[in-house]
């Protein structure tokens, strides 16, 4: 059973629809029983990261997912969701995160040239920089849907898979079970349902 | 590096997918939920539903159909038509939409931009507008293009970008239809007036109107169309696979899942 983390932000309905069209079993919760009994953990979320990480906080859904990650229950954070996963945030503020996965999110708009928009809008194709089993069903030049205007930076091997705009935007990032995803595997098409199809096949560590 | 866009238009009456020309002469083509699957499994980037239902047992089949498409097709997914209200968003969102088109409701109620930006993000209100040329002007037709509102386009552009909007959806009224190609000059003006994501819409005929569009007007991140997609005048596949060919960037699918 796959636990989406439900605190109050996001459209979690559509990664559940996904999961259930993969034949893969999930619920979308705030359960503390159900969280802790669950195979797996996705942490969806859409936003403004200091907000989402005062309501991860509020409902307690912080500890839980840290204590679930920690004894190696593989988790996805998927666009805001990943990026709750790294140190900290430098929207608006500086806000700390769950430090599962190293690194710092920043704005596009200082690293990017002038004529790429902000927010980044669209299909992306992904370049390897890594190895991860969430590549497994997925080719090299495969696009998938970003919608973001922070991004990960200094998060090292963790990069997986990036996107080119402007910058090597970190796409798919990954410390041991931890997995982040910046674009929303749920709207990528078919290749967004291989990337969730191989994190159902990801064994506990 | 970003592809651009090609977006199928679903304008659905009754449960219906219909499409009229210069928004008269309706006429159904398909049942909306088989063609929202067609469109996913060869290749759209994006489907937009227009709700263009008067009555309430039309909204209510409209709300399944969206619940519907959105258990079984996984690109992003724009609803609009009849959204006047934040609570408008709430119903379609909570139905599957990703995000949300304001056309009329934003002309009535510009706040609606900000309230619905703040509360669901910028990344959700999309911006719609008819567009046509009155005394040498961009004007913004309001009631499915019949009513000149007298405010200027482009200006009106701007201030929904300044409200909070993420995205415009640009129909030119004098190309809608008439299938001579997107409405250039207009969607130019448009792309220096704001810098949030444009869609094209109005007057694909052929897929060189494609290629015309995306090389003449850089700034217009996506073109969108109807009966052309839906009566296979311009296979969509073929479309995409031709604007790669011409080095427009794509996003070209060849996984099953």
């Amino acid at each position: 059973m796959i636990a989406i983390i439900d605190y109050g932000v996001g459209n979690l309905y559509s990664i559940s629809h996904s999961l259930s069209y993969l034949g893969m079993e999930n619920i979308v919760t705030r359960d503390e029983e159900t969280i802790l009994n669950a195979d797996k953990l996705i942490l969806p979320g859409v936003g403004a990261f200091g907000d989402a990480r005062q309501k991860l906080k509020d409902t307690g859904m912080d500890s839980l997912v840290l204590q679930k990650a920690k004894a190696g229950t593989p988790l996805l954070g998927i666009c805001l969701g990943m990026q709750l996963l790294l140190e900290k945030s430098h929207e608006y503020g500086e806000h700390a995160g769950l430090g599962l996965i190293p690194g710092e999110i920043c704005p596009l708009r200082a690293d990017i040239p002038a004529e790429l928009k902000v927010p980044h809008i669209g299909w992306n194709a992904l370049r390897f920089t890594g190895e991860s089993p969430l590549l497994k069903y997925i080719q090299e030049g495969d696009s998938v849907y970003y919608v973001h205007s922070f991004y990960a930076k200094f998060a090292g091997d963790a990069v997986k898979a990036v996107s080119e705009y402007g910058v090597d935007v970190p796409g798919l990032v990954q410390h041991g079970s931890v997995f982040g995803a910046q674009f929303h595997p749920e709207k990528s098409g078919p290749v967004g349902l291989n990337i969730l199809r191989a994190f159902g096949e990801v064994g506990a560590c | 590096m970003i592809a651009k866009r090609i977006i199928p238009c679903l304008d659905v009456r009754n449960g219906r997918v219909v499409k009229g020309t210069n928004f008269e002469g309706i006429q159904d083509v398909a049942d909306p939920v088989e063609m929202a699957k067609y469109y996913n499994d060869t290749g759209a980037d994006e489907l937009v539903f227009y709700d263009i239902t008067a009555s309430f047992e039309g909204r209510s089949l409209f709300t399944d159909i969206l619940k519907r498409t959105a258990a079984q097709v996984f690109i992003p997914l724009t609803v609009g038509g009849a959204i006047n209200e934040v609570s408008d968003f709430e119903r379609v969102l909570s139905c599957g939409a990703d995000k949300v088109s304001v056309n009329s409701g934003a002309i009535k109620n510009p706040d609606l931009i900000d309230s619905a930006a703040k509360r669901y993000g910028d990344q959700c209100v999309v911006l719609s507008m008819d567009v046509k040329r009155v005394d040498g002007a961009f004007r913004i037709f309001a009631k499915g293009g019949r009513i000149d509102t007298g405010i200027d386009a482009l200006q009106w552009a701007h201030e929904g970008q300044e409200r909070g909007a993420g995205e415009l959806v640009v129909n030119s009224i004098d190309t809608d239809g008439v299938k001579q190609g997107f409405d250039l000059e207009m969607l130019a003006a448009m792309g220096k007036m704001v810098s949030i994501p444009i869609i094209a819409s109005g007057g694909a005929g052929n897929m060189e109107h494609f290629k015309t569009l995306f090389e003449t007007v850089p700034q217009v991140d996506a073109g969108l169309a109807a009966s052309i997609f839906h009566r296979k005048e311009v296979p969509l596949p073929a479309l995409k696979a031709y604007l790669a060919g011409e080095g427009i960037p794509m996003r070209i699918l060849r996984t099953g899942v």
